[in-house]
């Protein structure tokens, strides 16, 4: 038996492990990968349905996409001019990876950026829901910092692009139990009902600390902040201000609003 | 010393030579994961199985390996293992992923299963080892799992997301002790285990590093 310390040897070795133990990996990546897209996607729809009303209760992954197929169409929208565009593919098109390309983002500077995305895109991905040909709501896609982690959601609008039909973030890292509580469905059940914008089209919706007093006339804009989490408040609060805004979806909304009168 | 039984390996580390409790290893994880029970639950599971597998194909090419590199061939197993594991997640249990996040990946610097490849795995046969690995991630998993039930029962008044005391926030009598929810008080939590644990096996008890000297002077030192 040759020396088992010799140089040889240890390379040999070396480069049995790294090759067996890549190849291991490798091949479990790339099995496991369409699966994975699957989850992702399927996760996104599944809250996308939720926060726009449709899902009810615990639904099977078949039913989640057929009725997502059935009821939700996907549309790019220019942000920019507030149309919608068919430049992109809804189905295929990235708006988190549009925002980090140069050509297709712009950097926000400092004071412009409340909801702290640094780059916003130019271009993204709006769903509505339709029945018979008619507008019943949107769903705009929401993000932001809060504490740890930038909020990634959506928020839906009634068709009157006036009223919430319901809010939710489908990926954050906040910390479990206080800011993690942005998940909590007795706090998302605040949203539906309240209304965003002031008469002069200026979004004015709130997260408040300390409570809705609800016989106040702004009760209806407002909604009651999570208690011990003060920060991931305040970026939900900036988040959903500043992608209702005349940075965000206001032109969009804007244009609809016009069509519709 | 005589050949160690399949048994003990595999039951000892659980009260007798608990990593966490005696060794005092693998803290970090056992912190982060334990705010509820599932995540404490799925990291056990995802630890035990990286502890055994790993042990056993290190024991498998042992007498293959040089010294030189030893410590370099054992992470390059644990490290594939333990991306599996996360891809496995990924796949096919997506939302616990989502909140296990960057825990999976840590196992790979757990010191639990580099500990156990190196003083265990490096001197024993297939077999043995693998029961040494699965044990000690059984110890490891009854440390998280008794966590995981304190805080989440008491932190958020649940068991596995199910209500098991009515929080007041929602009109019943508990108030949930916030702290429970928050890393530091799994370290509260391991120290108080520890306790019970060496009051009831006192030979886990160390030596005192050192002991105080009686004062000798008459005055007192400037």
């Amino acid at each position: 038996m040759s020396n088992k310390e010799s140089t040889t040897r240890t390379l040999l070795v070396a480069l049995a492990v790294s090759l067996v133990s890549s190849v291991f990996v490798a091949g479990a990546a790339v099995s496991l990968k369409p699966v994975q897209i699957e989850n992702r996607l399927l996760d996104k729809q599944r809250s996308i349905l939720s926060i726009a009303g449709l899902a009810s209760g615990k639904m099977s992954a078949r039913e989640v996409k057929s009725l997502f197929a059935e009821r939700i169409a996907a549309k790019v929208v220019d942000l920019d001019t507030g149309e919608y565009t068919d430049k992109f593919n809804p189905t295929t098109f990235d708006p988190l990876k549009a925002a980090r390309d140069p050509k297709l983002s712009e950097a926000l500077p400092g004071d412009e950026d409340p909801a702290l995305i640094k780059r916003r895109e130019r271009f993204t991905t709006v769903y509505t829901v339709e029945k018979d040909g008619k507008l019943e709501s949107l769903i705009l896609p929401i993000r932001g910092y809060g504490l740890w982690s930038t909020l990634h959601g959506f928020i839906a609008i009634k068709s009157d692009l006036n009223t919430v039909v319901g809010l939710g973030f489908y990926q954050h890292a906040e910390t479990p139990g206080l800011g993690g509580e942005v998940d909590n469905p007795k706090w998302k059940a605040q949203w539906p009902g309240k209304t965003l914008f002031d008469e002069s089209g200026k979004p004015i919706i709130q997260v408040v600390k300390g409570g809705v007093d609800p016989s106040s006339p702004a009760a209806i804009h407002q909604v009651d902040a999570l208690a011990g989490a003060t920060l991931t408040s305040k970026g939900v609060d900036r988040l959903v201000q500043f992608w209702l805004g005349e940075q965000g979806f206001g032109p969009y909304l804007a244009k609809l609003r016009t069509q519709g009168a | 010393m005589s050949q160690p039984t399949v048994k003990e390996v595999l039951l000892n580390p659980i009260f007798h030579n608990n990593p966490i409790g005696l060794q005092i290893l693998g803290i970090c994880s056992a912190l982060a994961v334990t705010s509820n029970l599932q995540t404490a639950m799925v990291m056990s599971i995802a630890l035990t199985l990286v502890t055994g597998f790993s042990n056993l194909f290190i024991s498998m090419i042992r007498s293959q390996i040089p010294s030189s590199i030893r410590m370099i061939v054992q992470m390059v197993i644990i490290a594939s293992l333990v991306i599996v594991v996360d891809q496995l997640l990924k796949a096919y249990a997506f939302s616990l992923s989502k909140q296990l996040s960057v825990f999976v990946g840590l196992i790979i610097t757990n010191c639990i299963v580099m500990g156990r490849a190196e003083a265990f795995a490096m001197q024993n046969p297939p077999f043995l080892s693998f029961m040494d690995g699965i044990g000690n991630g059984l110890g490891y998993s009854a440390m998280l799992i008794a966590l995981g039930i304190v805080r989440e029962l008491f932190g958020a008044g649940k068991l596995f997301g199910i209500e098991i005391l009515p929080l007041t926030k929602d009109g019943g009598w508990y108030l949930p002790n916030g702290l429970l929810l928050l890393p530091p008080s799994a370290f509260f939590l391991i120290g108080l285990f520890i306790w019970a644990l060496r009051s009831w096996k006192t030979e886990q008890v160390e030596e005192p590093s050192f002991r105080m000297a009686p004062q000798v002077s008459e005055q007192e030192a400037y």
